[in-house]
This record gives C-alpha cells, sequence and structure tokens, in this order.
C-alpha cells in the first residue's frame, strides 16, 4: 500500500514538475523572481544602506512576492487539467484523489523550492561583504519555504473550483492577501465591536506575516511549524474535497 | 466470473434532471459492446459512472468483481479507458506521456519496453513519438489515448467514441485493432457511427433519455428495420404501377414504395410483412409476369432507421400496428 502511495505521488510528482520546464512558464518565473528579489532587496530594502550582515532586506519582502508569484504557479494546478479533460484520464487511474493532489502540490512546491534555492548569490554577496549568522539565515530559507508552501496549498485548493486559470489567480490573491495581513487592522477592524476576543485572537494568529516575522529573527519556534504544517494540511483536504464535488462539471 | 462488466440498476441524476435511468447490464469477457444513443442521451455519464470517474446516485458497477465504489483502486487497475475527446496532457511527447502511465500502471523492467514498444507499433505512432502531444493532429491524439487506454493490456476497455474524427483508413485500423483485442477482453465502445456497430460489436445497447431501450446482437436490432428483408426492384417505369397491384395482392407484402430513376426507370422497394423473406416469392412472381428487372436487390435493414426509431418513438404508428398484427 504504502510502495504504491509512494510510486504514485512519485509519477505524478514527476510528470507535473517536467511539465513546468517544459513550457516558457517555468523560466520566466525564475527569471521574474530573481529580479524582483534583487530590486527589493537592493533598491527597496536598502541592504546596502542598513549597514547590516544580515538578510532582513531580502526576506521581509518574500510575503508580498508570494501573494502574486505563488498564485500564478498554482492556478494551473487542477483548473488546467478540468480544462483540458485530462481530470477524467488522471481520475480513472489507479491513483488516490490523495496522492493526485499530493504529487501536484509537491510538484509545485519543489519548483518553488529551485527559485528560492536560486536567490543564493545573495547569501554569497553578504557572506563577501561581512560576517552574517549562516544559521538565522538558513531558518529564514527554511521559514519562507513553509510560508509559500502554505500559499500553495491554498492555490491550489481554489484552481481546484474553476476552470478558469484567470479566476483561480485572482481568487488566490485576495485569499493569500487576507492571510498576510489577518494581524493587522484592516482585517481586525471588521471582527472588532461584535466578534469576541478569542476569536479575534484566532483570526490575528492566522497571520502569515507574523508567523514568518518570528522565524525571520532566527527563533523556529514549534508553534510556527505546526501552523504552517496544518495549514498545508487543511487546504489540501479541502482541495480533495473540491476536486470530489467539483470535477463532473 | 464469466461477467467482466456489471451494471446493475444504475441512476444518475444532476439536480432534478435524471441523466441516467435505470440502466443495468453486462458484458461477458471476449464480447464486444456497442453503446449507442443520440447526443445528450447518457451515453458518457454512464461510461463515467462504470470507469468510476462519477458517483452513480444509485445503483453498483463492477468490473472483474471488483466494485467500483468499494474497490476503487483494485477496478481501475483492471480498466483501461479512453475518455471522450481523448484528453492528454499537451506539453508531453507521446513518449513520456506513455511512461508517465506506465509509471502509474506499474510496469516495470523489461515488461514495460515491451509493452510500450508492442503498443506503440500496434496503433502506429512511432513516427510522432518525440513530438508534443498539442502538436498532432486529431488522429494521432486519439491513438495517443487509445495507446494509453491499452497499456497495461486491461481485461476491461472501455472507449468513448474512439473512431470519431479519424479518417476513413485510420477508422478501419481502429476497428481491426478492437476485433483483434475482443478475444480475451471485455470491450465497450460507445458511438453514433451506426455502421460500426455491424462492424465491430457483437452486441447493442441503445440509451436515449437515459433510458435502455435495445439490448441485443447488431442483426436482431438490424431485423427491427421494416426494410429488414425488403426486396428492391429496377424496372421500367412504365411497368412499375402494373407491378405495385400485383404485388400488393401478395399476402406476404406489407407495403411497396416507387421511386423514380433516370433513363425511364423506376425502383420498387417491396417491404414485407413481419420481415420475412419475400425474394423467393417476388423472383417467381417476376419470371411468370415477364417483368423486365434490370436489377434486383435484398435489403439486410437500415440501421439508421431501426436508431431513429428506437430513440424518438416510432415515426411511422400506422404501419407499425399494422406490422404487428
Amino acid at each position: 500500500m504504502s510502495s504504491s502511495f509512494l510510486n504514485n505521488v512519485g509519477a505524478i510528482f514527476r510528470r507535473e514538475l517536467k511539465a513546468y520546464f517544459s513550457t516558457p512558464v517555468a523560466y520566466v518565473f525564475i527569471v521574474i523572481f530573481l529580479f524582483l528579489t534583487g530590486i527589493f532587496t537592493f533598491y527597496i530594502g536598502g541592504f546596502y544602506e542598513s549597514n547590516q550582515a544580515d538578510l532582513i532586506p531580502f526576506f521581509s519582502f518574500h510575503p508580498w512576492l508570494y501573494l502574486f508569484l505563488i498564485p500564478a504557479i498554482s492556478m494551473r494546478l487542477w483548473s488546467e487539467e478540468r480544462k483540458t479533460g485530462t481530470i477524467e484520464l488522471l481520475m480513472t487511474l489507479p491513483v488516490t484523489l490523495t496522492e493526485a493532489v499530493i504529487g501536484k502540490y509537491l510538484a509545485a512546491w519543489f519548483f518553488t523550492a529551485i527559485a528560492l534555492a536560486l536567490t543564493f548569490p545573495i547569501w554569497i554577496t553578504v557572506n563577501y561583504l561581512g560576517d552574517p549568522d549562516n544559521t538565522v539565515i538558513l531558518v529564514s530559507y527554511i521559514g519562507s519555504l513553509l510560508m509559500a508552501g502554505g500559499f500553495l496549498a491554498i492555490g491550489s485548493c481554489i484552481s481546484a473550483l474553476t476552470k478558469n486559470q484567470v479566476i483561480a489567480f485572482v481568487i488566490s490573491v485576495v485569499i493569500c492577501f487576507l492571510f498576510i495581513l489577518s494581524g493587522f487592522p484592516l482585517v481586525l477592524d471588521f471582527f472588532r465591536g461584535w466578534a469576541p476576543q478569542s476569536i479575534l485572537d484566532a483570526i490575528s494568529s492566522f497571520s502569515f506575516l507574523s508567523h514568518f516575522n518570528s522565524i525571520m529573527k532566527g527563533v523556529i519556534d514549534l508553534r510556527d511549524i505546526i501552523f504552517f504544517a496544518s495549514l498545508i494540511i487543511l487546504w489540501l483536504y479541502l482541495n480533495t474535497l473540491a476536486i470530489d464535488t467539483k470535477k463532473a462539471s | 466470473m464469466e461477467n467482466a462488466i456489471e451494471v446493475n440498476n444504475l441512476v444518475k441524476d444532476f439536480g432534478s434532471l435524471r441523466a441516467v435511468d435505470n440502466v443495468s447490464f453486462t458484458v461477458r469477457r471476449g464480447e464486444v459492446l456497442g453503446f449507442l444513443g443520440p447526443n445528450g442521451a447518457g451515453k458518457s455519464t454512464t461510461m463515467k459512472m462504470i470507469t468510476g470517474f462519477l458517483e452513480p446516485t444509485r445503483g453498483t458497477v463492477s468490473l472483474c468483481g471488483h466494485d467500483v465504489r468499494e474497490e476503487p483502486i483494485a477496478a481501475k487497475r483492471v480498466l483501461g479507458y479512453l475518455p471522450e475527446g481523448a484528453p492528454a496532457y499537451g506539453e508531453m511527447t507521446p513518449r513520456s506521456f506513455l511512461n508517465f502511465i506506465a509509471d502509474i500502471r506499474g510496469l516495470k523492467g523489461s515488461n514495460r519496453k515491451e509493452r510500450i514498444d508492442d503498443v506503440v507499433k500496434k496503433i502506429h505512432i512511432e513516427g510522432v513519438m518525440e513530438q508534443p502531444i498539442e502538436t498532432l493532429s486529431k488522429g494521432f491524439k486519439r491513438r495517443v489515448g487509445m495507446a494509453q487506454a491499452i497499456l497495461h493490456d486491461p481485461e476491461v476497455l472501455i472507449m468513448d467514441e474512439p473512431t470519431d474524427g479519424l479518417d476513413p483508413n485510420q477508422k478501419h485500423e481502429v476497428r481491426t485493432l478492437i476485433k483483434e483485442m475482443a478475444k480475451d477482453k471485455a470491450i465497450i465502445i460507445s458511438t453514433h457511427i451506426l455502421e460500426e456497430v455491424d462492424a465491430v460489436c457483437d452486441r447493442a445497447i441503445i440509451i436515449a433519455k437515459g433510458k435502455l431501450l435495445f439490448d441485443g446482437t447488431p442483426t436482431e436490432l438490424i431485423a427491427k428495420s421494416k426494410y429488414h428483408n425488403a426486396v428492391a426492384l429496377v424496372m421500367n417505369t412504365g411497368q412499375c404501377e402494373a407491378a405495385r397491384m400485383v404485388l400488393l395482392d401478395l399476402p406476404s407484402v406489407l407495403s411497396v414504395e416507387i421511386e423514380e430513376l433516370p433513363a425511364g426507370l423506376s425502383q420498387l422497394l417491396i417491404i414485407p410483412k413481419d420481415g420475412q423473406s419475400i425474394v423467393a416469392t417476388i423472383s417467381d412472381l417476376a419470371h411468370e409476369k415477364g417483368w423486365e428487372i434490370s436489377q434486383l436487390m435484398v435489403e439486410t435493414g437500415r440501421i439508421d432507421e431501426v436508431f431513429r426509431d428506437v430513440t424518438i418513438g416510432a415515426p411511422d404508428k400506422l404501419t407499425e400496428e399494422e406490422h404487428l398484427t
């Protein structure tokens, strides 16, 4: 059972990952991602001016970059399968829905990891210029990847709800935006006044920003990891439900 | 386990619309079942339920003894399926696509290579193996879809319109292939090309408005035609009115239709009662009366006419009733 699980997830993962690289999507995405991280870090983040040997100017813009770039990766995951009808093929092969969702999700996540890994020149630069705490940097990379995983799980679920990739993109951006800002007045003010404090606390604890910020300081708190992990699992579970109810239409 | 496919009381509702209404049938190993019906009759919906893609509202399907809902993976292992329109991942080449299917089907080692080579040769896609599928012609796309469906040599093969969009030669090839594979498989093909039923199927099922309306052999289907065993005579137009009168007096003749042909000739189409064979009687009669007959043909029946009769109700109720008495 578990060997067929790994076999199937592996097969779907490899197919999906190859699909990114057999179209220009992968290259366009990676080039734009690297270009924007550069701009944000050096011009807006003031990497040189801060005179600090750390990568905070680099990482602090990741949530905002991901807000637009991750839905661009995730929008095609399921809506394309539904549009071209390959979902009927995939779902009549001897794979479970869970295997298909996980395989496709991991491929998108791995692809994001490749893009993230290609930012290594920044790490080399900061080590050349100064003496940064490389543990903090490593932890930040892990945190950034976890956050990307959270965005991707949301995007994957949303893309299962529509055949239209543009709609999948826009809705994913909006939901990801709410998750980034759920600790901020913009979102909290909406609930303040009628919802009890415990709900306000719960909502603000969903904030990607606050969880990522604590990781960025170099402290990996188990709670932050559990937060992202359970968020990913929850959205992927919703993803399977979405496919199950929507695949026929 | 005689029946490789068992479909019991299948019902599918989409909201208040009943798309499939209590359909039951079985397919034995070695049998090719033709699935007929007008567009929107519930053919594809039924196939989607048999393959486990759609959940039925009620009813069960089992493939080689595996219930599609209780043991979906075991059922899908014995199944090869070509969905309508032969969907495939456009950016992949047929080679990488078949490799992906082989991965999922758990084909390994020398068997895997053998199966892929064998299928590629059978389906004749050797020449396009390295081209992205989205750049292939409709015929090749369809073939890649078929290759995918038969890659693991499945016991149950279901194909939704396998010859749609193919040219006559390709159609012929696909039909030959289906017949070749039929020996040890249970095969369902849906089609609205009626001659296909006669050419490849051992049995035919007609579905319209979600209901199963006919289940029998193609011969039985054709025998339902009022043109079954009808005789067409071509003779001089001058003689044909008189001949018609004589023919209508025969107890075995139901009606005679006259159609004028060029060059002073006419065709008499003599329709028998109850589909009985009347050709011997008519040729004797023609001899006796000294008709100059330039052509005499026996019709086997018109499957498209039966199809219309069955699916939209008899267009010609009176004849139908006479026919029965």
